[in-house]
């Protein structure tokens, strides 16, 4: 035999046994596609659940804060102070629902969170102001909501200042702080605050406010990732587990289609259902919410495959780990909670303590959040951002192996 | 397919060992199957057929021992050997989700037949098996019977060497298992050699040999024919009346191993030290005159199948390898 047929036989050999290949993992990934279109839950599910998570977070979610319900203690009484407590209600961020007779009546409906603020007028506010020197309002808020608490903060102050201004002719000096605010904790009303009252409510505090105005706008683009990482992992995660508890296991494994070719098989699919996700939510953030699509769709698709990819290869490590579909949604579980929480999606990723952006650094979610903002939001194109691209195809890389070295093709 | 002399057997197993904790599920089995052989593997639930076939397969490993499947070096080589086996599942085991036609397009597939073979291959097996007016039909749809016809379609698309099939009539229908067994017959005519396991004497007789377990353990080897003349001059009929009275009666004589009633007679295996069936019958109607049951006729029989798997049962190892 020649060298040169040599050669040709061995490249034709190659040809030979990547074509098997590429038949038997399509054959995989047909086979998934048509079990994936007989299982109506299943197509329920991918459809669904980004619907019905759009229009949750959209309209429930809504950190326009106003129309806060609020308890008023007016120990004043004058047509003074009925004027200012009108005048509060005016701004549309707070609505006056209850009148308090005592400070500890007002302590209780915060905690009982009946209404999320109170307004406390001092009985000599009249005579303060004709004297020239400076009454204290008090507003107190409930901040174990914080995003209330800051509403509280922006448009009291706000009040504050109009007051001020308007009484300016009467008064003097350091008396023109006519409003001060009292925060229910110490979560930083600015260096005006200062605790006027004991410590109305005692609260934890979660930093779930945003510096920046949170909206649908920003939130939609974030919706896309959460909603792929949970469908899209679920999915593959009962893929392996469904055929060992069908018992179809045993017949898969006896067949040439090697542990890969299983994998890709397996992941195929659902990469072109994660496209139509993506574009279900997109639509309909359009449609309903206005959320803007600035950039290319094309670079979404570029950027949002190997997104898909990491996340459907986390699913199969998991399934190829998990005894039983039970076990594999529990397992998915504690993926899933750290990238929602972790990833920027839920906190803003730079006010996160240092380990927890360490952690949310190692989270595809991250990237991926980075990479829908800046293409949806801002319009990048997809090679400005191809540090987080291959971030995420990093994590695609080692979850893939892991799922094909963790995964056997034996019984026990 | 003219076969050397030395060459070597479809299946060489020695010693092969698998436990599971503390159970051993086989347990150093030695095996040799040639080509073209239908061969038989016999036993009581749990005695570790499945195990053996998985091991077989490369789908456990084993604990112990080696094996060499069509040259190949299992569980090491069974991913070059899948492609020449086909192997039917106890449980139904294809995708009760998808079509009929759509589990013999993915076998063929994923066994990687290029199309124009597939095609073929697939139109026959559907024409050989009857499965057109059922093709559409999705695979959870169907009854037992066809079931388990798909699923022999399905294990032998990609025309294997060697087909395995696990108790693949058990809970069908006896025109059914004969139905199947000569569809068995016609794939091993064509020259695919045959490791079936089985329940049904009727079945494990048309075997060329069979294996028989007992817990794990080899406790036979050999053609049907081999293991019951084995038995020669063990078994005698008798007549008597009435069976149930003399059953009873008959277990206290040293004489007998078994006894089972079929219809107004009782079969009889004698005890391996009694004498043969000609004595000791007129010993065995002695006996049961004495127990107040006059009247007895025994007849020598011919040993079938099923007083091997007594015998095995009862503990005996003396038929091992009589073919």
């Amino acid at each position: 035999m020649s060298a040169s047929s040599r050669v040709s036989s061995r490249a034709s050999f190659l040809v030979e046994a990547s074509l098997g290949a590429l038949r038997r993992t399509l054959a995989m990934a047909r086979k998934e596609f048509l079990q994936l279109l007989r299982d109506r839950l299943s197509v329920g599910f991918i459809v669904g659940i980004p619907s019905l998570q759009l229009v949750l977070f959209g309209y429930a979610i809504n950190l326009d804060v106003r129309h806060i319900p609020t308890a008023v203690l007016d120990r004043s009484q004058s047509t003074l102070s009925r004027k200012l407590v009108g005048e509060l209600a005016a701004t549309q961020t707070f609505r006056i629902v209850r009148s308090a007779r005592s400070e500890a009546e007002v302590l209780e409906l915060l905690e009982r969170g009946e209404v999320g603020a109170a307004v406390v007028i001092p009985p000599d506010l009249d005579r303060r102001l004709h004297r020239g020197r400076g009454a204290e309002i008090s507003i107190l808020a409930d901040a174990s909501n914080p995003t209330v608490a800051s509403a509280v903060a922006l448009s009291g102050q706000g009040y504050g200042r109009s007051l001020a201004a308007r009484m300016q002719p009467f008064l003097s000096g350091e008396a023109s702080a006519a409003l001060r605010l009292v925060p229910g904790d110490r979560t930083g009303f600015g260096p005006e605050s200062d605790l006027v009252r004991p410590e109305p409510v005692r609260v934890e505090v979660l930093p779930f406010y945003n510096p920046e105005k949170r909206t649908a706008v920003f939130i939609v683009p974030g919706l896309v990732g959460v909603i792929l990482t949970m469908t899209m992992m679920l999915m593959t995660a009962l893929a392996l587990v469904r055929e060992r508890e069908r018992g179809t296991f045993e017949f898969l494994i006896a067949t040439p289609v090697r542990r890969s070719e299983v994998m890709v098989g397996k992941i195929l699919p659902y990469l072109v259902v994660g496209h139509v996700q993506v574009a279900i939510v997109l639509a309909l953030g359009a449609l309903l919410f206005d959320v803007p699509l600035r950039g290319s769709l094309l670079d979404l698709g570029i950027g949002s495959l190997p997104f898909l990819g990491a996340m459907l290869s986390m699913g199969l490590v998991v399934s190829s780990l998990a005894r039983n579909q039970f076990q594999a949604t529990q397992m998915s579980f504690f993926f899933f909670l750290p990238s929602m929480l972790l990833s920027g999606f839920m906190f803003p990723f730079e006010s996160m303590p240092r380990p927890a952006q360490w952690i949310g650094e190692l989270l595809p979610l991250t990237h991926f959040l980075r990479i829908v903002r800046g293409v949806l939001l801002k319009g990048a194109p997809i090679e400005v951002l191809w540090g987080e691209v291959a971030a995420v195809l990093a994590f695609l890389a080692v979850a893939l192996g892991l799922a094909v070295r963790t995964f056997r093709k034996r019984l026990a | 397919m003219a076969a050397a002399v030395d060459e070597p057997g479809v299946i060489e197993a020695r010693g092969l060992t698998r436990s599971f904790g503390s159970l051993v599920a086989v347990d150093g089995v030695d095996l040799s199957v040639g080509r073209g052989e239908v061969f038989g593997c016999l036993g009581p639930n749990g005695s570790g057929k499945s195990t053996l076939m998985r091991m077989l397969l490369g789908l456990l490993a084993p604990s112990a021992g080696e094996a060499r499947v069509l040259g190949r070096r299992i569980p090491e080589e069974a991913e070059e050997l899948r492609p020449a086996v086909g192997y039917m599942t106890q449980r139904f085991s294809l995708y009760e989700d998808l079509r009929v036609g759509e589990n013999l397009d993915f076998a063929a597939q994923a066994f990687g037949l290029p199309r124009a073979r597939r095609r073929a291959r697939v139109a026959a097996a559907i024409d050989e098996y009857g499965l057109e007016p059922h093709r559409r039909k999705l695979a959870g749809n169907l009854s037992g019977g066809w079931k388990q016809r798909l699923a022999l379609a399905v294990a032998t698309i990609h025309e294997p060497e060697l087909l395995v099939l696990d108790e693949p009539t058990a809970g069908v229908d006896p025109e059914s298992r004969r139905e199947f067994w000569e569809r068995l017959f016609e794939v091993a005519s064509r020259g695919t050699t045959i490791f079936v396991s089985t329940h049904y004497m009727d079945e494990a007789v048309r075997c060329h040999r069979l294996c028989i377990l007992r817990d794990g353990r080899r406790a036979a080897l050999g053609t049907p024919g081999g293991l019951t003349r084995g038995l020669a001059g063990r078994v005698l009929d008798l007549a008597v009346d009435p069976p149930e009275r003399a059953i009873a009666a008959l277990r206290g004589s040293p004489r007998v191993a078994s006894t089972t009633q079929l219809g107004d007679t009782v079969h009889v295996l004698l005890a391996a030290d009694a004498p043969p069936a000609a004595r000791a019958g007129d010993e065995l109607v002695a006996f049961l005159e004495a127990a107040g049951l006059p009247g007895a006729r025994a007849t020598p029989s011919a040993a079938n199948l099923e007083d091997v798997f007594v015998a095995l049962l009862l503990g005996e190892e003396l038929v091992e390898d009589a073919g």
